[in-house]
């Protein structure tokens, strides 16, 4: 076995790089936000587009499959060319793949708003933009976070590759303690902080549909 | 800094005769990543379907499966690929543990949901007819869960072909060791054009399964719509189920 002599964990190391690991983490954690942040906005924008004019929707939903398609350590790599080892090389390709979900969700979640809602608002004097933000969004929140949710632990996950680029966050420990004579203590942290940072993501997304849902959980209870 | 990257020299790089032969030729760099890429889905696959069709016929471990395919999103593969090198070593092993963590959750998921989605009255009619447990999975319930088995089977194929890419980093051959050293060396057009090769690849792999898809499930049931009306159902039973020469 390589590494054979060492223990998993030296904490001594860890005590005395704990700047490092929490520099990593915080990387990580912006990586995502930004791309989570701007692939919900792009999504916004092209679901609205979608929403006014019909014809659209096919062929914006197949552009961005197309995208989710190219492998990602393939995108990364052809993007280096034209936007070098930089943190614009991995978030064009992060934003990317984030859209597919998102727009896919918001879409069928407005799509699933049924036209009683939307007469009874209609009826009400509801101009098209307070129907769009004060009942069609709303009721295709779930929808909509079932996405974020995917997304957000798929992002996380991809943020490791990202690494080769020269970015990486966490993946940063896994590559370097990889690097270092297969420093475990190094290799170790790395994983389990991802694994864990995608599941205390993916429950404070369930926390916060829950609290901006509530109406959800009356139905179900 | 390398030449600029353009047709001409991505052209000139995929036409460079050195480029096709040797250890570090496509040819030789192919074979490999097909090899890691083949033996992790065999073992996958030999994993994921029989435990997904046998939980999927008994209804049972419907959670097991769903957490599975959670559990899968949330552990890179970059993650269980560097944690396996001290256990497996350097080179192809490494990243064949990966894969194979890579494709069980899809496989096992949509078997599962396939399996298990089988209606009711399928399974009464296959009972009526005199069939054991294991005739009904095999002639009844698979043939009906095949479209999303294969569905599965394409979206682990895919990925497996695509994340063989990250092998390189552990040392491994296959197409991404032109990727991984063309971006140690910032050699631009060697990293495009290994970018390029895994591309077409992916294609390719995604192109051929959607055309087993095709002709391995039966004509009802390949548009999924039609999947859900009685009419149709019952015919696709007719078809898959009752006619004597399958």
């Amino acid at each position: 076995m390589l590494g054979a002599s060492q223990p998993w964990v030296e904490w001594s190391w860890v005590r005395t790089h704990l700047h490092v690991i929490r520099h990593d983490l915080w990387e990580h954690v912006l990586l995502t936000l930004i791309a989570i942040g701007v692939g919900l906005l792009i999504t916004f924008v092209l679901a609205l587009g979608a929403r006014a004019w019909r014809p659209l929707e096919g062929p914006l939903l197949a552009v961005c499959g197309t995208l989710y398609a190219v492998p990602s350590i393939a995108l990364f790599a052809l993007l280096v060319p034209f936007t070098g080892f930089t943190t614009l090389t991995a978030e064009i390709g992060l934003v990317g793949y984030t859209l597919l979900i998102l727009l896919r969700n918001l879409l069928a979640g407005l799509d699933a708003v049924p036209e009683d809602v939307r007469d009874a608002a209609l009826g009400m004097g509801f101009s098209r933009w307070r129907l769009l933000t004060r009942v069609e969004l709303p009721l295709a929140l779930p929808a909509l976070f079932a996405g974020i949710r995917v997304a957000t632990v798929t992002t996380i996950g991809l943020v490791t590759v990202t690494v080769l680029i020269g970015e990486g966050g966490l993946g940063a420990l896994l590559y370097e303690g990889f690097n270092d004579n297969f420093f475990r203590t190094e290799m170790l942290a790395g994983a389990v902080l991802v694994v864990v940072l995608a599941l205390a993501a993916d429950l404070a997304l369930v926390g916060v549909e829950r609290v901006l849902t509530p109406w959800t959980r009356r139905e179900a209870g | 800094m390398a030449a600029a990257v353009d047709i001409a020299t991505i052209a000139r790089w995929f036409t460079d005769g050195s480029h096709w032969q040797g250890s570090d030729g496509i040819p030789h760099r192919l074979a490999e990543h097909l090899t890691i890429c083949g033996l992790s889905l065999a073992v996958a696959v030999g994993v994921a379907l029989p435990v997904g069709i046998i939980l999927g016929h008994l209804r049972k471990g419907g959670v097991l499966a769903e957490n599975i395919a959670n559990l899968g999103r949330a552990v890179p593969s970059l993650a269980i690929l560097i944690i396996a090198v001290p256990f497996v070593g350097i080179g192809a092993r490494p990243a064949e543990l990966a894969l194979i963590a890579l494709a069980v959750p899809p496989l096992l998921t949509n078997t599962y949901v396939g399996m298990a989605g089988v209606d009711e009255d399928v399974r009464d009619a296959a009972r009526g007819l005199g069939m054991t447990g294991w005739q009904m999975v095999v002639r009844a319930e698979v043939p009906l869960a095949l479209p999303l088995i294969l569905a599965g089977l394409r979206t682990a194929a895919f990925q497996v072909v695509a994340t063989a890419t990250l092998a390189a980093v552990v040392a491994s051959g296959g197409l991404g060791r032109y990727i991984v050293d063309g971006l140690a060396v910032r050699d631009n057009v060697e990293v495009v054009c290994g970018s390029l090769l895994v591309v077409a690849l992916a294609v390719t792999v995604e192109v051929l399964i959607a055309g087993i898809q095709r002709l391995a499930v039966a004509a009802p049931l390949r548009n999924p719509k039609s999947y859900t009306t009685d009419e149709q159902l019952e015919e696709s039973v007719h078809e898959t189920v009752l006619d004597p020469a399958a």
